[in-house]
């Protein structure tokens, strides 16, 4: 292994900025030292895989069978069919629908709201370390606590916001209200981390290529559309692509503002719900396993339009 | 790489701190595993009491009196689940499934014992314990515990719901559901406190209200044997139409579709209900003054209307009680029993001595504890003579008919899932069309029954 493995270690260094040290054949000391590195990684990569490839395996493994917790001596293996079950599902695309109007709405708001308190930060001068300190406040509350206040204020009798509403109404309780208010609780809560992301793009935007559009004569918006987004590219995939992955696994909101009620449930909801109420292993397996399909889609759906903007994609043959 | 001596010495002086470390925190390890599992205690073997969080209290002092009682034998140790019944199933399972023998004795819900025995979690009672267990038990709550005629889980205790009325607005307590709608609707037009409050939320108290009306109207959802029974006759039409009916009529509450058991009680000590169907702890709350209680409910005026002048005439004045109403006229309501079984887990060491200690935290003493101090009512029927149960439970006769004419939820492994298919399809209870719902539900159940498929 350790030959191998050491040549191969070799092989990504060469694409360090390193300009004569390439070819050479390594020194004994460097191969040692190489060899040591890769001894250090040993624990950590072994760890990965037992924590992350393991349970994936093993999920795609229990989706594959008919195991119920209640009814152990009925376990088989199954095939397909509790994929089947769960695409021929009402319940999935009802709940697949509700994830997927909760992402794109609040995903968007958030893009337009982080840009916004990105340019904010990026351009304040006095009390930036406050400003940035307090724009990041919601990211750092625990979302379950955030959401429990939430629930309170639009809890009837007892909430100041369901207090501003008119007499009688409870919004949690209905379909389309308590959908609004779970995407106000995740917006609320993530665009700070949206604005950082993109606060980071921004950064990559020379000041004197801004300046001569000025001097050009491009308007405030010119220069953001013409200028700064195409710029910010990389980072706005970045920070689309993490809030989008996000949001599509949404579950914590739900579950403490609705707990799936009234045609609320996102597939992370109806995923728990057949896992851990229902016992049913099998197609609890399947759902989360449809969920991280779903995931990765997206995933390649981001890196297809952005394309060349994807990060590891470099276009210039820089290498 | 400019200075590789001195961040080569830094490391090595590192290595050494963390070699202490190291070394101190293996030894601490050590001393762990050892506390943990090489220390048998010298005394009687432990056995493992899991109980809801709620009369945790109850339990534990039952715990302490039984170990006392054993002379020895035995020492139970209480530990104390969730607060929701979802969470210490989902605990226990996960405790049963990965094979834990430290469970010994659980407090488990009357809605589990079939999933609990068929999943093999628990152990099934000898018959001298069984015979023990039976005698001088209410039948209701006994059901409760049987599956495939064989005893489960022993009836620790059980709860059961009554109608709770305003005997100034209905002087003529309702018999029928038809009666008290009707009577609501009446108040209503007269601008009265005309509410009946009920469960119509989203979650088991949904599926209990309808396993009632179903049941009174001579309906079951499924038998032993998991055949769907639920579309068989009108029952289950008739039964979807009364929370329709109740959901939509003049004066019903606005929020039914997301109130539970505390809701409706708020509802009514603020004089805004005629009716309740609740549990008896509406009772021991009202005369609770506040913050734990409602002590007495709102003033109310002349009219009965919530008013807030001291008028001195609170709600609890005209606060009365009647047997829960029935669907068929002259045939009493079959209300769904609640209540906490005592079973034993398979994966426990202990059986034999857990069987014991089962009769033992269920002994009428520690029954009278739990009704007294913990307000949920026996499961033994001699209890409901004792003078001290009798002066905490004044509604005590007619919660004894309640029980008397029991029935108890669905008896299938699969309950869980039918439950949450009910409440799905039955909340909103405004936006039930009977039919529609009903032949639906006889599909979904006959899947929830046999696993197949997804719960919503």
């Amino acid at each position: 292994m350790t030959l191998d493995s050491g040549a191969l270690a070799a092989a990504t260094t060469k694409q360090e900025p390193s300009h004569r040290a390439g070819k050479q054949p390594l020194s004994e000391g460097k191969k040692a030292e190489r060899r040591l590195g890769l001894w250090l990684c040993a624990p950590a990569a072994i760890i990965m895989v037992a924590v992350t490839a393991y349970p994936i395996i093993y999920a795609i493994w229990l989706s594959l069978q008919r195991y119920d917790l209640r009814f152990p001596a009925e376990r088989e293996f199954a095939g397909l069919s509790n994929y089947g079950a769960v695409l021929t599902s009402a319940y999935w695309w009802q709940a697949f629908l509700i994830t997927v109007i909760i992402t794109v709405v609040s995903v968007a708001i958030e893009f337009v709201l982080g840009l916004a308190l990105a340019l904010v930060m990026h351009r304040t001068i006095v009390g930036r370390g406050l400003t940035r300190t307090v724009v990041l406040i919601p990211y750092g509350i625990v979302t379950v606590v955030a959401a429990f206040s939430w629930q309170f204020a639009w809890t009837p009798d007892k909430g100041y916001l369901a207090a501003m509403l008119s007499e009688g109404s409870a919004p949690l309780t209905g379909q389309a209200s308590a959908i609004a208010i779970i995407i106000l609780a995740e917006v609320w809560k993530t665009t700070p981390f949206m604005a950082l992301l993109l606060m980071a793009g921004l950064a990559l935007v020379p000041d004197d290529l801004l300046k001569a559009a000025q001097v050009d004569g491009a308007g405030a918006w010119q220069r953001l559309t013409q200028i700064i987004l195409p710029m910010m590219k990389p980072a706005i995939l970045v920070a689309l692509l993490f809030r989008t992955l996000d949001a599509f696994r949404v579950f914590d909101n739900i579950y403490i503002l609705t707990q799936g009620s009234n045609g609320t449930g996102s597939v992370s909801m109806l995923g728990y719900d057949n896992l851990f109420k229902a016992f049913n292993l099998g197609i609890g397996s399947a759902i989360s396993v449809l969920i991280f399909v779903a995931v990765a889609l997206i995933a390649l759906l981001f890196i297809k339009i952005f394309g060349a903007a994807a990060p590891g994609s470099e276009p210039t043959g820089k290498r | 790489m400019g200075q590789p001596l001195g961040r080569r010495r830094q490391g090595r002086q590192g290595r050494g701190r963390f070699r202490t470390f190291a070394i101190g925190g293996a030894a601490l390890l050590a001393a762990a595993t050892i506390a943990g599992c090489g220390s048998a205690p010298a005394g009687p073997p432990v056995l493992n009491f899991y109980t809801p969080a709620d009369g945790a209290k109850q339990y534990a002092a039952a715990a302490a009196a039984c170990t006392q009682q054993s002379g020895g034998r035995y020492s139970i140790v209480q530990q104390t689940l969730p607060k929701s019944a979802d969470d210490q199933r989902l605990q226990l399972a996960r405790r049963l499934v990965a094979g834990d023998p430290s469970v010994d004795i659980m407090g488990i819900d009357v809605t589990w014992t079939a999933e609990f025995a068929e999943a093999g979690w628990l152990e099934k009672f000898p018959a001298d314990q069984a015979a023990k267990v039976k005698e001088g038990t209410l039948a209701g709550p006994l059901d409760t515990g049987t599956w495939q005629g064989e005893l489960w889980a022993a009836p620790l205790n059980t709860n059961t719901q009554i109608l709770w009325y305003r005997k100034d607005l209905a002087p003529n307590p309702p018999a029928t559901w038809d009666d008290m709608i009707a009577q609501s609707e009446a108040l209503a037009a007269k601008g009265l406190p005309a509410a009946i409050e009920v469960q119509g939320a989203q979650y088991e108290g949904i599926t209990v209200w309808f396993n009632t009306l179903l049941t009174s109207a001579g309906g079951q959802v499924v038998n032993e044997n998991g055949d769907v029974l639920i579309d068989k006759g009108d029952a289950a039409v008739k039964a979807a139409t009364i929370m329709q009916r109740v959901a939509t009529a003049k004066g019903a509450d606005p929020s039914l579709s997301v109130n539970k058991e505390n809701d409706g009680r708020l509802a009514m000590e603020a004089g805004e209900a005629a009716f309740q169907l609740n549990y008896p702890f509406v009772y021991a709350s009202i005369n609770t003054p506040p913050p734990d209680g409602g002590g007495g409910g709102t003033f109310i005026d002349a009219q009965g209307k919530a008013t807030s002048q001291d008028t001195g005439r609170r709600v609890i004045d005209e606060f009365a009680w009647a047997p829960y109403p029935s669907v068929i006229p002259g045939k009493p309501a079959t209300v769904t029993i609640g209540g906490l079984n005592l079973g034993v887990s398979s994966t426990s060491l202990h059986k034999d001595l857990a069987f014991d200690a089962v009769q033992c935290l269920r002994d009428r003493d520690n029954q009278l504890v739990n009704a007294v101090d913990g307000g949920v009512p026996p499961t033994l029927e001699a209890l409901y003579s004792d003078p001290a149960f009798q002066e905490k439970y004044p509604a005590w006769q007619a919660i004894k008919e309640s029980l008397d004419n029991a029935s108890v939820r669905p008896k299938t492994p699969a309950y869980q899932s039918i439950s949450i298919v009910l409440s799905d399809a039955l909340n909103p209870p405004g936006d039930i069309d009977p039919p529609v719902v009903v032949a639906g539900l006889a599909e979904q159940i006959r899947k929830a029954e046999n696993s197949e498929g997804l719960v919503p």
